[in-house]
């Protein structure tokens, strides 16, 4: 039999683990984005030796499981000095994780972009950060948005694992709850159900923010 | 106390690989098996069959693969089913597994021109001929690159198995972690071995994709 009124005054758990969730989720994706264009562009136009390092981050971060990432940036780290708090660690993580998945997305998105527009840019006396912010980011964006954008869900869902350091996350709040009133399979399902509605609505949020960043198609 | 040497550690480590490596290959045959069940489904243009793969997509994509977890093994006992950590670690990537390789193996099905379809129908052929002589052989072509590319998701995903318990190569590094207080060091060698099994699999998966796209 199946209980889920027991879930219902541990209701505020649930919350707040969502709230620390959706807070780092919002704050990983902003920062791992950010991270991912730096190196994309590097990697795309970069020296060679800065091309070199950034394709070895990418590699070693996509070929590792992010719980290893995660439990060498926490008990690893501070081996060597450097002392981080489960939410610090798991917030680093989550950055340099979406960071090389966001730089191999956002550089095939540079590579798109035809050669001849950026030869235009230049005979028009852009220079090269003109042409990057004017002429090459906002098509290459376009491209790759759909799949940066499940790229971010996916990070979001991966970010359950975090609870394994004592993060207090969503997992955790239902790790919580279920130790308290033993309502395993109640208590997962509903989880389960709260991280998918919160893809779906992030999804949809993504969404209406591709709308306005690139309006430009849909005006002329 | 027992003391650890690095020949100790290491071999420790490498022996919990085969769990890993297995767990990987038994989840990967799970997970196309019940794949191509539903690609199966999705193809034979059923409304209801569709709309059924589409909300096990929806549901296993939409939820983190450490809460199926969680579910198959924990949720699965409390409601009465006994089930090892072995047992729940496979179906739960097993669902994983399938949820992605139909995603994409619908894409690379999706590429080959609608016209086939039609033309393959214009030369009397049934829906299983068409499927067997006309749509897999190009299809297969196209999804090989990315399905393996996706194992490597899958030898990661099993990385998860550590949390319920099964013993793996993430879980043997926290158990020796707790033995040696060594983290730095430890992590350093299980982040390398994971990166031994995967990094070629993403190299071949790119090769793959090069040769295909030259040949096309």
């Amino acid at each position: 039999m199946l209980y889920f009124s027991d879930l219902l005054q541990y209701s505020d758990v649930f919350f707040s683990g969502l709230k620390t969730t959706v807070e780092l989720t919002v704050l990983t994706t902003i920062l791992g984005v950010a991270l991912g264009t730096v190196c994309a562009t590097v990697r795309q136009y970069g020296n060679r030796a800065s091309q070199h390092v950034v394709s070895v981050y990418v590699e070693l971060i996509r070929n590792t499981p992010f719980i290893v990432q995660l439990f060498f940036i926490f008990f690893g780290l501070p081996a060597i000095g450097m002392m981080l708090s489960p939410w610090q660690a798991s917030m680093i993580a989550l950055t340099i994780n979406l960071g090389a998945y966001s730089t191999e997305i956002i550089r095939a998105g540079l590579a798109s972009i035809s050669k001849g527009q950026v030869e235009a840019a230049k005979v028009l006396g852009l220079n090269f950060r003109q042409t990057l912010t004017r002429v090459i980011f906002i098509p290459a964006f376009e491209k790759i948005y759909p799949a940066l954008t499940s790229q971010c869900i996916i990070v979001m869902l991966g970010s359950a694992v975090i609870s394994q350091i004592s993060v207090q996350d969503l997992t955790y709040a239902a790790n919580l709850v279920q130790s308290r009133n033993f309502r395993a399979f109640e208590s997962y399902l509903v989880t389960a159900l709260l991280y998918l509605g919160l893809s779906i609505l992030l999804r949809f949020a993504f969404n209406a923010l591709g709308k306005r960043l690139f309006a430009y198609r849909t005006s002329n | 106390m027992i003391e650890f040497s690095n020949y100790d550690i290491l071999r420790n480590l490498l022996f919990a690989t085969q769990w890993t490596i297995l767990l990987s290959l038994a989840a990967f045959i799970g997970g196309t098996t019940v794949a191509l069940t539903l690609t199966a489904m999705r193809l034979t243009r059923n409304p209801a069959m569709q709309r059924i793969v589409k909300i096990y997509v929806e549901l296993f994509q939409g939820t983190p693969l450490l809460m199926q977890m969680f579910l198959c093994f924990f949720g699965l006992s409390m409601l009465g089913y006994e089930i090892s950590a072995w047992g729940a670690a496979i179906l739960s990537l097993t669902f994983f597994t399938s949820a992605f390789l139909v995603e994409i193996w619908r894409g690379c099905i999706d590429t080959l021109p609608k016209g086939q379809w039609e033309a393959s129908r214009c030369l009397g052929l049934s829906f299983l001929q068409t499927l067997r002589f006309i749509i897999l052989p190009q299809a297969i072509r196209v999804a090989t690159a990315p399905t393996v590319g996706f194992s490597v998701q899958v030898i990661k995903g099993t990385a998860l198995a550590s949390v319920i318990g099964f013993v793996e190569l993430t879980k043997v590094g926290t158990m020796l972690n707790n033995a040696t207080f060594e983290p730095f060091k430890i992590f350093t060698l299980v982040a390398l071995i994971y990166f031994m099994l995967c990094y070629p699999l993403s190299l071949y998966s790119k090769h793959l994709e090069k040769k295909f796209n030259v040949s096309r």
